[in-house]
């Protein structure tokens, strides 16, 4: 048998809470007439900044769930000092991340050694086709501008704040 | 005799037959609308409760989001699963729906029953009363239309040929007899109180002024509040409403004894279930509060008489709302031991103790010794049905008995 003055508190409380929505209105941000304001690094959308991508493939091989598709090719570059013998690059020919496949979970990003992914709060990017989720190199390079600077952290702590390349 | 309306008192002419018509479609109507109503009520309510916002796109405030769900169920398949019984899968929402509609007959929704009057109103020339039927048996007709709302529930679970509806139909029939019993003791103090099974002649003898004469004459008080505490919750019980839902629990019975049903057969489950709470609102506003009973201190009388009823009609049905917003529901043997064990003796005490009083009044035997005997007796049985309690529990304990 339940005991009473918990059930007499309980309809307290649920009254309270029905003038408190009476009075200040209720919780609910409706959504397509109203936006609400991210939450402070949020996971929305991952961007490209191309120019840092080597095309080391950590992020392809680290990722959970297999959706970032890298192809790239070689290219000797003109030595940096005069007599020098060409450098060795890779070329980024192919940076896709297939955001129907991806969950959000944000190896990619922490595994990038040369700070090429980053994570943007964007996340109003539906499509009707599935097909259309799949995001090339210059869509996910254009979500670069999105990209909020880094906060600080918590007072004492030693990571340095990173910068967004813009 | 059919009953104290004095419209059927003298010769019916085809004048008194419109006129009941007309109250048939008044009634009919009116229910239809605070059924809607009701769903509308108690979606929007429960959001408030839960700092959410409710229906609020269909129609002003989301009035009409009740009419867009029935013209949905409308147009839904209606399907009939293999395995069900099927006479009696189709008959079965009819049971439920068709005594939910007959309650609302013997309600007294309004009329002047201020200064004495008797609540009669002047309609294209004849007296009658603002309800569709005063029989003699009354309030009895009441208990009788709900327990044969429990053979709908009941049919429903067993005709749909599927674990989930059964098991909720056969807690549905445990439960809704068991509650039963303490509705109808409860409702025995109301009787015995007023005298009368009528329910027109209810509202009348609580129309009058009680002590002091400010204070209401209300069953509330002159029955003493036991009584309505117990009619209250088994009529939660009895409506399958929270707490005492766990005919229809979602998370283990996916919504009981309705499962299998879809389309307009689920609707009329789902609008009986409503038009049982306006009901039970309005019986409850009827045996406790005086119906719509109240002062009228200008204009016409029997306004004023549907506006106190609905009015307190709408304080019981935010009230229901309150208490399904709140209250967890309760495990099966918890409902159990709270019908019999708790609501049951309490009830069966409180009319034994009214009914001692009473004939202690018409004998003018010594009230202070009334009294003390009262409750010697009262102690003594309360601790040996503690006594009892105590023991059946110590025993399951030590597993003599399962």
């Amino acid at each position: 048998m339940p005991k009473v003055p918990g059930l007499v508190k309980g309809l307290g409380v649920t009254f309270g809470e029905m003038v408190k929505t009476l009075k200040e209105g209720p919780q609910t941000t409706r959504y397509p007439h109203e936006r609400e304001e991210p939450a402070p690094r949020a996971r929305g959308v991952i961007s490209l900044y191309e120019e840092n991508c080597t095309a080391c493939m950590l992020c392809a091989r680290e990722c959970p769930d297999w959706c970032i598709f890298i192809e790239a090719h070689k290219y000797l570059a003109p030595p940096r000092r005069e007599g020098g013998k060409p450098r060795q690059k890779n070329a980024l020919d192919r940076f896709d991340i297939d955001f129907s496949l991806c969950m959000y979970c944000g190896i990619c990003v922490e595994v990038c050694p040369f700070e090429a992914l980053f994570w943007s709060p964007e996340h109003e990017y539906s499509e009707v086709r599935i097909a259309d989720l799949l995001h090339d190199k210059s869509r996910l390079g254009q979500w670069m501008q999105t990209v909020p600077d880094f906060e600080s952290y918590e007072a004492g702590s030693e990571a340095k704040v990173k910068k967004v390349p813009r | 005799m059919l009953g104290g309306d004095p419209l059927l008192s003298g010769d019916i002419d085809l004048a008194v037959v419109l006129i009941v018509l007309l109250k048939v479609v008044v009634v009919f109507a009116l229910l239809l609308v605070a059924t809607m109503f009701m769903i509308w009520w108690e979606r929007k309510i429960i959001g408030d409760l839960q700092n959410r916002i409710g229906p609020n796109t269909a129609g002003p405030f989301g009035l009409f989001q009740t009419f867009a769900d029935g013209v949905k169920f409308f147009f839904k398949e209606d399907l009939l699963p293999d395995r069900a019984q099927r006479r009696v899968f189709i008959l079965a929402p009819l049971l439920t729906v068709v005594p939910a509609f007959l309650l609302f007959c013997i309600v007294p929704f309004g009329g002047d029953f201020a200064n004495g009057a008797n609540g009669t109103v002047e309609l294209f020339g004849h007296e009658t009363y603002l309800q569709l039927a005063d029989p003699p048996v009354g309030i009895l007709f009441a208990l009788a239309m709900s327990s044969v709302a429990v053979y709908g529930v009941m049919l429903a679970g067993w005709s749909s040929g599927s674990k989930y509806p059964l098991l909720g139909s056969v807690r549905a029939s445990a439960q809704m007899v068991s509650y039963e019993a303490a509705l109808g003791l409860s409702v025995c103090a109301v009787v015995l109180t007023t005298g009368t099974l009528s329910t027109h002649g209810m509202v009348v003898h609580q129309a009058g002024d009680g002590w002091g004469s400010f204070i209401p004459n209300w069953n509330l008080l002159a029955a003493g509040i036991v009584p309505f505490v117990v009619f209250l919750i088994a009529s939660q019980a009895e409506l399958n409403r929270p707490p005492f839902d766990l005919v229809e629990a979602e998370q283990e019975l996916v919504g009981g004894y309705h499962t299998e049903y879809s389309s307009i057969r689920f609707a009329l489950f789902f609008v009986a279930e409503f038009m049982n709470s306006v009901t039970m609102g309005a019986i409850i506003v009827t045996l406790f509060l005086g119906g719509p009973a109240g002062p009228a201190p200008w204009g016409p009388g029997w306004l004023w008489g549907v506006g106190w009823f609905l009015l307190k009609l709408l304080v019981f049905l935010f009230v229901f709302v309150w208490i399904r917003g709140t209250l967890p529901r309760v495990r099966y043997d918890q409902l159990m031991d709270l019908g019999w064990k708790v609501l049951i003796p309490i009830s069966l005490g409180w009319l034994l103790v009214l009914a001692t009083f009473h004939v202690a009044r018409d004998q003018h035997w010594n009230g202070v010794v009334v009294a003390l005997v009262g409750a010697a007796i009262g102690l003594t049985f309360f601790g040996l049905l503690r006594f009892a309690i105590a023991t059946s529990k110590a025993r399951r304990l030590e597993g003599v008995v399962d």
